[in-house]
């Protein structure tokens, strides 16, 4: 039987954590070119790179701001968008709750899906880690992952001011937003969920404030449970 | 197309407040809440935020975008649903994104 030591176990996540980098690397690129555009500067960029770690929430709240939106609403999207980290969060909790709460709070701040994703599916494969070796495996996992967010965040902004117009990077973030979506569309409820929240956003466009999209939201969410719901009925009958 | 300016104030409270929001999100079970359950309701609802506000955020710009103040506009139509296409068959994100780009790129050009 082979020693599992905790330092062996944050090197596996380093290796596990690795390939995540190249789909990272184009999305922190990409916020730092379309900041620059919306006129922030390499350091503000930078700093909501930093402070957020968020892309999706980030894009939205940069889109939002554009559109002069008030700053509640932007924080309620942006926010709405993060909802599932709480979910991440509920889940680790398990795995991570009898770790120092130093760590527990660095692993907090540095959530991200991928992180996440791979950090779960390492604790199913080996139940005999002890809640420090699992640390050590996230801890390692996001270690290629976050540097290269501020990195290429930075890089992104300083291309940005030098990119020429006429590349339609207007419609930079609905294409990546429908490329995060698509392969999140598994179910017939996910389907329902993204179907409800187009018809409603594209319905109630004429509420003030943004306001349609806290609408679409929330009935996206309500129309997405109710059909797990009545599919799940389906099932057992 | 006027471009506007996000105001210097309103940039650095919601970089701040989302911050702290997010790692609100972040913590909330993992640091406070420790190994209780949450309710099966609040768990569903939650399954779906992604799709639900993503979506809505989206449409509107694909049907009515900025850079043609708001008129239909076929290239950017036809790289939105081919991005959509290739991103719901191949799951590949940037594949989804490159397949989005090349054909708003194409049509733009051949559209002159």
């Amino acid at each position: 039987m082979t020693v599992t030591t905790t330092k062996s176990v944050y090197w596996k996540g380093v290796r596990d954590g690795a390939p995540f980098i190249f789909v990272v690397a184009p999305f922190a690129l990409l916020f730092g070119v379309v900041a620059t555009e919306a006129g922030l500067n390499v350091w503000e960029t930078l700093a909501f790179s930093v402070v957020v770690i968020a892309g999706a929430a980030q894009f939205t709240a940069l889109q939002l701001m554009q559109e002069n939106a008030p700053t509640v609403i932007v924080l309620a999207s942006a926010l709405a968008v993060n909802l599932r980290m709480a979910m991440y969060s509920a889940s680790l909790t398990p795995h991570l709750g009898a770790t120092p709460i130093w760590q527990r709070a660095l692993a907090a701040y540095m959530m991200v899906d991928q992180s996440y994703a791979c950090s779960v599916l390492a604790y199913e494969r080996n139940h005999d880690w002890t809640p420090a070796q699992k640390m050590a495996f996230y801890f390692g996992a996001v270690t290629p992952v976050i540097p290269v967010w501020y990195a290429m965040t930075a890089t992104g902004a300083l291309i940005g001011s030098s990119m020429p117009a006429g590349l339609a990077l207007d419609f930079a973030v609905p294409i990546t937003f429908i490329a995060m979506i698509a392969p999140a569309l598994r179910t017939l409820a996910h389907k329902a969920a993204a179907v409800a929240s187009v018809v409603l956003a594209l319905s109630f466009v004429f509420v003030p404030f943004n306001l349609g999209l806290i609408i679409a939201g929330i009935g996206g969410m309500m129309v997405g449970a109710q059909v797990e719901l009545w599919m799940t009925r389906r099932a057992q009958a | 197309m006027t471009d506007p300016i996000i105001a210097k104030g309103t940039l650095w409270t919601v970089i701040i407040l989302l911050g702290l929001g997010s790692f609100g999100l972040r913590f909330v079970f993992l640091g406070l809440i420790g190994d209780r359950p949450m309710p099966d309701w609040l768990m569903r609802h939650l399954r779906y935020t992604a799709v639900a506000v993503l979506p809505g955020l989206v449409a509107p710009l694909v049907v009515w975008p900025n850079a043609t103040d708001g008129v239909l506009d076929l290239p950017r139509l036809a790289a939105a649903l081919t991005t959509l296409t290739v991103g719901y068959f191949t799951k590949n994100v940037l594949a989804a994104i490159f397949s989005g780009a090349g054909v708003l790129y194409l049509l733009l050009y051949l559209m002159g």
